[in-house]
């Protein structure tokens, strides 16, 4: 955890702009929670003119869908979703002033493209990881759209929760860097 | 005839899913440890070692190791010597998956339309496969499918004359476009073989082999073992952040076909590879 950047939401531009691919983060605060028909129903809000169910400037949009609280726990397993299927609705989320959001997996250029023009940053959190990240999910409740069960609008209260810059503002991307230089170190190899 | 219980059969398939969804089977864990003493990447390492953590605390916690509990996948063997004691053994095999769920607390995560949505809230239905074989025993082999793995899936029929090579690069050019977006390290189920509706199936079975357990036929076998080196040199690596273990397995299965065709699926899983199986 040490040399990890810490980010608090919500982000202002300063916040994202300084952070660069592969760059270690842990936030903590507030970190809301949506994933494909939450996405859809807040995009037709923007797209009508109408005001969010949640002031989400400025915040990180967690994509995930949690398994049920047992008894006795704030929250089940909470991985991260893959994002690309969220790359629909991103450049407008985006541009509406989210700063970041947190999935797994890599972005199309359109997203890419939204990160550069209106200054934000895509997170990873690890796939698959769906016990480990729930501990650092501290509280957790559902603020709009209650009747899509896990796919709601969650806001969470989080503690040093584990993220990697995988696009950042300038229009870097960690995957093809990643693969590309494995690509070739591995071919070399008998 | 022997007589088999349809509420054993439920009882089965729920039990089945409680521990799949928590508890990793033994091998996968072996799994992940072996790619981990081989993987050159550091960060590579790094994830997974944090695999190997998930499923630990999974298990302690009883908490599933990941939030998607996926689609459930029965495949029920049923011997032909075998008469159930009452009808309703599909209702019987739902009805295990949704007290599963609700006992566990996994995700509900299936809709009941496919374009109109809406969730079934307990996520029925499952994705039923009857087989019968010789014998008087039932096998049930339940699968946990996340859908980011299977959303990279493809199936293709080539032409014959595409051969043994065409059939790997429609594999690596698959492994390659699903990229991180699989979740990797990833379990790789290849059909060969059938027709339109068989390989994908076949994809599918090859998946739930036991882990790592290679092809009877030698030919296969050394195909899988080829065909996985091949994969990991693509360079996706853990996570699709770069690095060697792309896939922790490759299984092939194959069947007759036309002699005009050549069909090839390959059906991809993540990681979090939940599979378990009980003889009745």
């Amino acid at each position: 955890m040490t040399g990890d950047i810490r980010l608090t939401p919500p982000l202002s531009e300063g916040d994202v702009t300084k952070l660069g691919v592969g760059d270690r983060v842990r936030l903590s605060g507030t970190m809301y929670g949506a994933r494909d028909s939450a996405h859809k129903k807040m995009v037709e809000l923007l797209d009508q003119g109408r005001p969010l169910p949640v002031d989400l400037r400025g915040q990180v949009i967690f994509y995930v869908g949690p398994t049920p609280a047992p008894p006795g726990r704030v929250i089940g397993s909470a991985g991260p979703t893959t994002s690309l299927r969220m790359d629909a609705y991103a450049p407008r989320m985006y541009e509406y002033g989210v700063r970041a959001t947190v999935g797994k997996g890599n972005r199309g250029q359109p997203v890419i493209d939204a990160l550069v023009r209106h200054k934000a940053v895509y997170l990873i959190a690890i796939g698959g990881l769906g016990a480990t990240l729930a501990q650092r999910i501290k509280s957790a409740k559902v603020v709009a759209y209650p009747e899509l069960g896990t796919e709601a609008l969650w806001e969470f209260r989080v503690e040093d929760f584990p993220a990697i810059v995988a696009n950042d503002a300038r229009g870097r991307d960690i995957f093809k860097e990643g693969q590309d230089t494995w690509a070739r170190k591995l071919a070399a190899v008998a | 005839m022997r007589v088999v219980s349809v509420d054993k059969v439920r009882e089965t398939v729920r039990d089945l899913y409680k521990e799949a969804c928590v508890i990793a089977n033994p091998e996968l864990v072996q799994a992940f440890e072996n790619a981990r003493a081989t993987e050159p990447s550091p960060v590579g390492k790094e994830i997974l070692t944090m695999l190997i953590e998930n499923v630990e605390l999974a298990k302690r916690e009883n908490l599933p190791m990941c939030q998607d509990t996926g689609i459930a996948i029965v495949f029920l063997e049923i011997g032909e010597e075998v008469r159930f004691d009452r009808p309703g053994l599909v209702d019987g095999v739902h009805a295990g998956v949704r007290e599963a769920w609700k006992e566990a607390y996994l995700r509900a995560s299936i809709v009941k339309d496919p374009l109109r949505r809406g969730n079934t809230g307990d996520n029925t239905p499952a994705m039923v496969h009857v087989d019968f074989v010789p014998g008087d025993k039932v096998k049930i082999r339940v699968g946990a499918k996340g859908t980011g793995a299977e959303n990279m899936s493809k199936m293709k029929i080539l032409s014959p004359s595409a051969g043994v090579e065409g059939v790997k690069q429609f594999l690596l050019e698959t492994v390659k476009a699903a990229g991180p977006n699989a979740c990797p390290p990833l379990v790789l189920g290849v059909g060969i073989g059938g027709n339109f509706e068989e390989v994908t199936l076949l994809a599918k079975r090859a998946l739930y082999r036991d882990l790592g357990k290679p092809h009877p036929d030698a030919y296969y076998a050394d195909l899988e073992k080829e065909w996985l080196d091949a994969v990991n040199r693509l360079g996706v690596g853990p996570q699709g952040l770069g690095g060697r273990a792309t896939a922790l397995a490759l299984h092939i299965e194959t069947k007759p076909c036309h002699i005009g065709a050549l069909p090839v699926a390959v059906n991809i899983d993540c990681h979090a590879h939940r599979h378990k199986e009980a003889i009745l």
